[in-house]
């Protein structure tokens, strides 16, 4: 059979055939392998910028480098907010095989408040998987070693040192420097993304959160090869961040400490004022907090203590709390009277101890009974007689009453460079007719006159129009931050224009109500509190009633502590009374009488003031480390350009020497 | 006694060289294409000098086996053929009953010494069978030939999909099928089969594992899972396209050194290839495939007989079907399959399969006709 197959095979023919496919063959081979190579030629030519640029993004990675934040100094250079190395415990997430179990484990190593969990977690969604991302701040020696210790059983976690804010001066400053916190969710939304790469703490409150963008800086970055699991392989170029500027305050820390303590607890607050600039160089809350708390976190057993305090040390109520003001408008409303030509100097009112409005039974109350007699403008400004202002305020009206008050200031921002400030209460029928559907009674008007009813100011209002009078109605708005300094540069002055024209149109006005200012410190309500002090005092005592009165009875109760539950204490006074370089309104929230208690705290922060300045220290004043000078007389001391931080050259020259170097550091 | 052996030895070096039983060109493009793997693999090993040498070694061995199997003369290989392709068929089933499954897939035989893969011995033993079968048929074969053919191919093709090992399956099948398209199957019966074929292809994606399911998927749309399959195709044709025309230099391809090329020493070394040398060096690579597959083509022409035309012819055209589904794949034109690229790839079962192949092909040229 397979002979026979094999005998009519045809041998020939085949091997033509198979030549034939053979040929065949191959023309389909090279067909095939020509369309690989236009395959590659789509790739490698046609799509070539595609895939290089695709390529070139699986390698390189930018990774931002946070800048240093700029430090806070007080006048002369104390350091007021600084960088410190701290570590904290990171997590790289895809290097955690359990994270719920990681977490559960690592509470027995080192304690974690639910907040930092919660912290965490949010920050874990916002990431990436291979960046590591902040479990615990701030650990202490005593959680880095136990960690230590435990640090086998932990893998994707690590010990990391980062740069930490630190306020030496803690509660002395917290109302005015503020703190940082760490960014959080609501955070994230508002930021710019980019600036805020690789940043885990803003300014939250104070001046950290005004002057955020200053204190910032700029981030820089670092272009880093990384292989495919985004391990970095090495660090292709650097571009180093910059580093937020520095800031010098108008304060200075023994004025602000001096200021505090003569509070002595009670809660309160005091703004002083450099009139010829709008310079704040004091500002005051008493009760206040450590703003250390904060930066990493509080707990929450510091927080509730802040939150249930009774006198709430949170609360700038330098900022934020109003009052009525009392008697310290007075001088203000005269200068008003003089102003707007409704009372000459010499007009005199007679004060019987009350002052009925003509026709109405309801009566208004002088503070001494019976009266203080004839008065003119400067003898009812030292005696604080209320009749010559109820009549004033009933001869202005109301409307030119708000607006005369507007214009230094009241019921509007003062324009501080600090957030959050309150407008207070400047009553007008406007501000009436949309609050109550009843018309402006000319009562109001009377009470008005002597800084009662609607009207409610807070310590930086009365502090700036006290500064706008004392320098002869120029008016600043209020600074904080005297300069800005660019690292390792010297710094650059802010500049403070007056915000408008001058409010006094004749010096001769001033002069009226300036010597009635005096009157008060020399002879009137305020006497001997300002005995000895080295210049010329002018000033205005304050008692606004907490509590509306409800019988025509005198209340003969004299008891100070009784008569504190019912008073807030306020004194307004500028020195030197011929040149004002500082004007300072202290408000006590329980004081009995103005100027008893708010007065010796008006004068401390003068006294402190001057010694700052290299001025004659009075005998009264118990301040240390305050360099005496020997000239007993009261000159003027010199004084540095108004708008350069003092003691510049004092300042060490490198502001940074607590700082890290300038490419940052914080990881 | 040692002088004999001494002059026996130098006698064949000497016949070695004066008319050597092997295909001097198809050597040199063995060699150079070897040469340039060898190149590659040191790149894309990041310098592995283990790597290198084993692979090297390999290849030595390889050509030691090239030069013994070429001094078995054709008509032997014949006799041995149905034993061979019946002893292998005997091993995948001895595969399928207790083989070892390596990553979830049944292909390796564990000898003790070595382990190796029985579908491999397929490659060789598949057209063997095939040119066996048809040698004394009468040519082009009749539907009744075919018939049988296409069983011969379709028993062990199907126990190898099974394992399953769709690349290697692809490769036996087309082996077998080259040979038979070798044998002068007529056009309209290949132009029937092939409609058959297309129209089970539904029939056969019902019957293909969810996971050669998805790399079909994966291939068609590979950036809707640029984490999980989609990752080597996209990957690959990154480190292709972005070697643009010259490439990036060689050993600096960032694609593999920085690890995102997954599979950058084995089934992807292509896209090293391509992105350190370029479209440039594609197209020369793509030139000595070719080169290598006519040498094989031009020596089944020259074959004294039909058996060792149809082998020859088959072996040299499934060399093409590596190629092609290798570049195809880093190409991210053809689906993920275990297609090792002939000679680059890092491995050593395929090239010693391969270059068995080669030395089965130097055997039929050492027998080639004599010309008048």
């Amino acid at each position: 059979m397979a002979l026979r197959r094999r005998s009519i095979k045809n041998t020939r023919g085949e091997a033509t055939l198979f030549r034939v496919r053979a040929m065949v063959g191959f023309a389909l081979i090279l067909l095939g392998l020509g369309v690989l190579v236009v395959r590659y030629h789509y790739l490698q030519v046609q799509r070539h910028d595609e895939f290089a640029l695709r390529s070139e993004n699986n390698r390189v990675k930018p990774r931002a480098i946070p800048p240093a934040r700029g430090l806070i100094f007080d006048r002369s250079g104390v350091l007021l907010a600084d960088n410190v190395p701290a570590f904290r415990l990171e997590v790289v997430p895809e290097q955690v095989k359990d994270l719920p179990a990681m977490l559960a484990a690592i509470r027995e190593v080192v304690p974690l408040d639910d907040s930092d969990i919660d912290a965490f977690k949010k920050q874990l969604k916002q990431n990436r998987r291979f960046d590591s991302v902040p479990l615990k701040l701030h650990l202490t020696e005593d959680e880095i070693a136990r960690f230590a210790i435990n640090r086998w059983r932990f893998p994707g976690l690590d010990v990391v040192p980062y740069l930490t804010r630190r306020y030496p001066y803690g509660p002395l400053f917290a109302h005015v420097v503020g703190y940082v916190s760490r960014i959080d969710a609501d955070d994230l939304t508002r930021l710019d993304a980019d600036r805020y790469k690789g940043t885990s703490h803003v300014g939250r409150s104070g001046l950290e959160r005004s002057y955020e963008d200053v204190l910032h800086g700029e981030p820089g970055y670092e272009l880093v090869e990384v292989n495919a699991d985004n391990r970095v392989q090495r660090v292709l170029e650097t571009h180093a961040p910059t580093p937020g500027k520095n800031l010098y305050l108008n304060i200075d820390v023994r004025v602000q400490k001096a200021a505090t303590d003569a509070f002595q607890g009670r809660p309160g607050s005091a703004v002083a004022i450099d009139p010829r600039n709008g310079q704040v160089l004091a500002m005051v809350s008493v009760p206040s907090f450590d703003p250390n708390l904060f930066v990493n976190g509080i707990s929450k057993a510091d927080y509730t203590g802040y939150m249930n305090a009774e006198d709430k040390p949170l609360l700038n109520r330098a900022l934020k709390s109003a009052y009525p003001p009392g008697s310290t408008v007075k001088p203000f409303l005269a200068l008003g009277g003089l102003e707007l030509g409704i009372r000459r100097p010499e007009d005199t009112v007679l004060s019987t101890g009350e002052f009925c409005i003509p026709g109405q039974q309801r009566c208004y109350r002088d503070d001494t009974r019976g009266g203080d007699g004839t008065v003119n403008m400067v003898r009812a400004i030292e005696k604080s007689t209320n009749t010559y202002f109820y009549r004033l305020a009933l001869d202005m009206g109301i409307d030119r009453l708000a607006s005369w008050m507007g214009s230094l200031g009241f019921g509007k921002k003062t324009g501080i460079d600090l957030l959050g400030e309150a407008e207070g209460i400047l009553p007008s029928r406007e501000w009436k007719a949309t609050r109550s559907k009843f018309p402006w009674f000319q009562g109001e008007t009377i009470i008005a006159g002597i800084g009662q009813g609607y009207w409610t100011v807070t310590a930086l209002q009365l502090a700036h129009a006290t500064a706008t009078f004392a320098g002869h109605g120029t008016p600043y708005a209020p600074r904080l931050v005297m300069a800005t300094a660019v690292v390792k540069e010297h710094p650059v002055p802010l500049p403070n224009p007056p915000s408008g024209p001058s409010v006094i149109r004749k010096p001769h006005e001033w002069e009226v109500v300036n010597q009635g200012m005096e009157a008060v410190i020399t002879g009137g309500t305020a006497k001997g509190q300002f005995t000895g002090f080295p210049f010329v005092v002018a000033g205005k005592s304050g008692t606004a009633e907490r509590f509306s009165r409800r019988t025509n009875d005198y209340d003969n109760n004299k008891n100070l502590a009784y008569l504190a539950t019912r008073h807030r204490a306020w004194f307004i006074a500028y020195t030197p009374a011929e040149a004002p370089r500082i004007a300072v309104v202290a408000m006590l929230e329980s004081g009995a009488w103005g100027a008893s208690d708010a007065g010796p705290i008006v004068r401390k922060v003068m006294e402190a003031w001057l010694a700052s300045t290299g001025g004659p220290v009075p005998p009264t004043n118990t301040l240390e480390n305050v360099p005496a000078t020997p000239s007993s007389t009261p000159e003027l001391p010199e004084d540095t350009p108004v708008a350069t931080p003092a003691d510049m050259s004092a300042m060490p020259a490198d502001s940074t020497s607590t700082a890290p170097p300038d490419d940052g550091g914080n990881p | 006694m040692i002088d004999e052996l001494q002059v026996r030895l130098v006698r064949f070096i000497r016949r070695l060289m004066t008319r050597p039983r092997i295909d001097i060109p198809l050597a040199f493009g063995l060699i150079l294409l070897a040469s340039v793997g060898l190149v590659t693999l040191y790149s894309a090993s990041g310098g592995n000098m283990a790597m290198i040498g084993g692979q090297a070694a390999r290849f030595v061995m390889g050509g030691v086996l090239v030069m013994l199997i070429s001094r078995i003369p054709p008509s032997m290989l014949r006799t041995w053929t149905p034993w061979l392709f019946a002893g292998s068929v005997m091993l995948l089933l001895v595969v399928a009953g207790i083989g070892e499954v390596r990553s979830g897939s049944k292909r390796w035989l564990d000898l003790g010494v070595v382990s190796f893969q029985p579908s491999e011995l397929l490659k060789l033993t598949m057209p063997m069978m095939v040119a066996w079968y048809l040698h004394p048929r009468q040519l082009p074969p009749s539907w009744k030939d075919i018939v049988v053919v296409g069983m011969l191919i379709a028993i062990p093709a199907g126990l190898i999909a099974e394992q399953p090992d769709l690349g290697t399956a692809l490769l036996v099948s087309a082996a077998g099928a080259f040979a038979l398209f070798l044998s002068g199957m007529r056009w309209w019966k290949i132009g029937s089969l092939l409609a058959v074929v297309g129209a089970m292809v539904p029939v056969a994606w019902h019957f293909l594992h969810e996971y050669q399911r998805n790399r079909v998927r994966t291939l068609l749309d590979p950036e809707s899972d640029p984490l999980g399959n989609g990752w080597h195709i996209i990957q690959s044709q990154i480190a292709v396209g972005s070697g643009g025309v010259f490439g990036k230099g060689w050993q600096h391809g960032t694609q593999s050194r920085l690890d995102f090329l997954p599979e950058h020493t084995t089934d992807f070394i292509f896209a090293v290839f391509s992105e350190e040398f370029g479209l440039v060096g594609v197209i020369g690579v793509m030139l000595l495939y070719a080169f290598i597959i006519g040498r094989c083509l031009w020596i089944a022409m020259e074959a004294r007989d039909t058996y060792s035309r149809l082998l020859a012819g088959a072996i040299g055209m499934s060399f093409f079907v590596y190629v092609f589904v290798n570049g195809g794949m880093v190409a991210g034109m053809l689906p993920v399959v275990g297609v090792p690229m002939p000679l680059i790839s890092y491995g050593g079962t395929s090239a010693v399969s391969l270059l068995t192949g080669f030395g089965v092909l130097m055997s039929i040229y050492a027998n080639r006709k004599i010309h008048k």
